[in-house]
């Protein structure tokens, strides 16, 4: 007996002197020490988190990670990707299994307080559409009484979609699951009469259809959905500095500092310009990295119109326009708008 | 199991000291082992807490009431959109429960059908029973379901276009619409004539085998029995003027609506789960079948039994004996697996509950530990229900 009891004692004390419980303040020097930023990406998609042949990843939302790991870094390849369901995405974070969430994640009251996390900004103000088939002959949401939607499984969108018919007393019929490449295949096959999202992911989904032409999404408009970058709750010094990168490339746009100029804006005589680039002043020491973290993030990512231009402007196949959208920078009529950088 | 093993029975003799006593000894372990466990466990436990509570996270089932505010593609029970979360997981149950009832009917007729086709003397029958067997058997029950969804049901024509058999039932790549019963003013009658005469047939072959057991002859109960309950409501149903209406599906806007709707995922995850499991019922039932020697047969014969009788009353307890356990285990398999429904979104307990619950609520805790306990908590019925029949059937050994 006492032979069995010896294991157990060994083992249960083993298990007693082992704490979980991590200091909160170290995100950024583990990353530092690990030489890469683990960042949480989506299924791919294009224009967001788009996965080319030879497998590097790019979109609007992989920059976020890029220019994150360019401003530690300066190199905005340093980093792991991790591709995650919606329905994952937020229990896996929490767990610590990746320093950010860069996946269009709606900023919602309930997922900033109850989920342990927090919300570092905004890189695209969206809002949930429908996709329909061209020849279906719908033009408006309003005609979708007794449809079958497709919908992902787990995301705002559901919630959305659901509020929606009963706000305008139409019923639907969800077809859901958690993996957006079994709804689209279900939506293409007929399975559903429309297939609801942000309406960013609808034209990027759609940019890759065999045949794009043949959907069309509905004009309107059924939620406010601002997608940007998830840290941790309780590691203010981390999500500080993923909001400033943001803040910073929107600011540098503002300001006219680009991929292309930043070396010669370096002797510029704006103060703004110069504190931007940490030519004056010491923001970057505050946010634990050097303090021309900025020309770093700029020189390899580039400002904040550039990233859209790149990834899902009008020259790409996505298209959104950007102009008149609320992705405009503010003095543009949009509500993009980066605190002072001072 | 070791702790109520090393309970002993044996008394030690009493001029050994108190330490060496045996009794005293395996007492004192015991409490050991136990506080132990405990011990073990209230660490988990508090330390899941506290770390959750470190890290924001909220635990606790508060969140129960709150509105979920969701769409459930199918339901059994009435559900809306404003209902709150336990609405949702009673919902999933309801789902899980349908779905495993339904298939585990299937996959014992299909089992049963292909087990018997296994012993066929006629080659083909045998050979394709055998075939079908070892196919379904050795690939992965996920793909399986992913290839009935994808490569049967999303390949249906469209609602327009569906395929409809005497304007009642129709197929699409919406799912399988057909009428649904609806009960008018009186119909209560037959139902209630139909439990009397269920009533009534349990009695008529209770007092058949009492009859046999005492004076030797034989009553035919059970096919008398079969028959009460067939005309005896189907009596009281035409002269109650048949107090029943179908509601008929019809095309309206993008849908049928009306009648009972199977939507895909339901029904290729039915045929999966029931085709994959009857794979293993089929050879549950040859092996016990074949585990009755040919003598039992042989022996009835040339006591004068009738061949029908030789089956049913020699063969089949026999055969039950070794059919019944491991087929217990199938039917828990079955339940399961049906926890796969989530690959292509039926809403079954997982999909609806442990998914989009847990994700749209954020309480990974107690949604985890609610979910583990109801699959616990049916499995551990099933398994009692089924090792009492077991028990029943066992070799009476005198």
């Amino acid at each position: 007996m006492l032979k069995k009891i010896v294991p157990v004692a060994a083992t249960l004390a083993a298990v007693l002197s082992f704490s979980t419980t991590a200091s909160a303040q170290q995100t950024l020097a583990q990353v530092k020490e690990r030489g890469s930023l683990n960042c949480q990406v989506g299924l791919p998609t294009p224009g967001f988190y788009g996965l080319a042949a030879d497998g590097t990843w790019s979109g609007m939302d992989v920059d976020v990670c890029r220019a994150v790991a360019a401003a530690i870094f300066d190199d905005p390849d340093k980093v792991q990707y991790q591709s995650v369901t919606s329905a994952v995405r937020f229990t896996s974070l929490a767990n610590g299994e990746s320093d950010m969430l860069s996946r269009t994640t709606t900023w919602t009251a309930v997922r900033d307080t109850q989920l342990g996390l927090e919300f570092a900004g905004v890189n695209f103000y969206d809002g949930q559409g429908f996709l329909v088939p061209r020849d279906s002959g719908i033009t408006s949401a309003k005609e979708l009484d007794g449809a079958t939607v497709c919908v992902l499984s787990g995301t705002t969108t559901e919630l959305n979609l659901a509020d929606y018919f009963r706000s305008n007393e139409m019923e639907f019929t969800p077809v859901t699951n958690e993996n957006v490449n079994v709804l689209v295949e279900t939506y293409l096959g007929g399975g559903c009469d429309a297939y609801t999202n942000d309406k960013s992911g609808l034209a990027a989904r759609r940019s890759a259809f065999p045949s794009p032409d043949d959907h069309v999404i509905l004009p309107e408009t059924i939620s406010k959905e601002p997608l940007g970058p998830v840290v941790r709750h309780g590691d203010a010094q981390w999500g500080d500095l993923v909001r400033w990168v943001l803040y910073g490339q929107i600011e540098a746009e503002e300001l006219g500092v680009s991929s292309e100029n930043v070396d010669e804006m370096l002797a510029s005589d704006n103060p703004g310009i110069k504190r931007l680039l940490g030519v004056e002043g010491n923001i970057g020491e505050g946010l634990g990295v050097s303090p021309d973290f900025m020309v770093r993030v700029l020189k390899h990512v580039g400002n904040y119109g550039e990233v859209y231009e790149r990834n899902v402007g009008e020259n790409t196949p996505i298209g959104i326009p950007r102009a008149g959208s609320l992705n405009a920078q503010w003095t543009d009529g949009g509500i993009l708008y980066a605190m002072p950088f001072r | 199991m070791a702790i109520t093993e090393s309970t002993s029975v044996r008394t030690s003799k009493p001029t050994s000291s108190f330490i060496n006593n045996e009794t005293v000894r395996s007492v004192f372990y015991q409490i050991l082992t136990l506080a132990c466990v405990l011990g073990l466990g209230w660490y988990l436990v508090s330390n899941t807490i506290e770390n959750m509570s470190t890290r924001g996270m909220s635990a606790g089932f508060d969140f129960l009431d709150a509105s979920a505010g969701f769409g459930i593609s199918f339901t059994l029970i009435p559900y809306r959109e404003g209902d709150s979360y336990f609405r949702v997981f009673q919902v999933g149950i309801a789902n899980t429960l349908l779905v495993a009832a339904i298939g585990i009917v299937f996959a014992t007729l299909i089992g049963l059908f292909v087990g018997l086709a296994r012993m066929s003397s006629n080659w083909l029958i045998r050979t394709i029973a055998r075939w079908y067997v070892e196919v379904l058997r050795n690939t992965p029950l996920l793909l399986q379901i992913i290839a009935w969804y994808f490569g049967v049901f999303t390949l249906l024509p469209r609602p327009r276009d569906s395929l409809g058999w005497g304007e009642m039932f129709f197929l699409n790549n919406r799912g399988f619409y057909f009428p649904a019963p609806v009960a008018g003013d009186g119909f209560g009658v037959t139902l209630a004539a139909f439990a009397l005469a269920l009533a009534g047939a349990a009695g008529l072959i209770w007092w058949a085998r009492k009859r046999q057991e005492a004076t030797g002859k034989h009553f035919p109960a059970i096919s008398v029995g079969i028959a009460a309950v067939i005309a005896l409501p189907l009596l009281v149903f035409l002269v109650s003027g048949r107090p029943l209406d179908w509601e008929i599906p019809a095309l309206q806007g993008f849908n049928f609506r009306g009648g009972v709707n199977v939507p895909p995922s339901l029904a290729a995850l039915i045929l999966a789960l029931s085709i994959y499991t009857s794979c293993f019922i089929a050879e549950i039932v040859r092996s016990g079948i074949q585990s009755v020697s040919h003598g039992q047969t042989e022996a009835a014969r040339a006591l004068g039994v009738k061949p029908s009788w030789t089956m049913r009353l020699i063969i089949l307890p026999q055969a039950l004996r070794v059919i019944i356990p491991p087929l217990i285990s199938q039917y828990l398999n079955l339940t399961k697996n049906s926890s796969l429904a989530i690959a292509i979104g039926f809403p079954d307990l997982v999909s609806v509950w442990m998914n989009t619950s847990l994700n749209q609520s954020g309480r990974a805790i107690p949604i985890v530990a609610m979910t583990m306990a109801f699959y616990c908590i049916v499995s551990l019925t099933v398994s009692f229900a089924m090792n009492r029949y077991n028990q029943r059937i066992l070799l009476k050994e005198r």
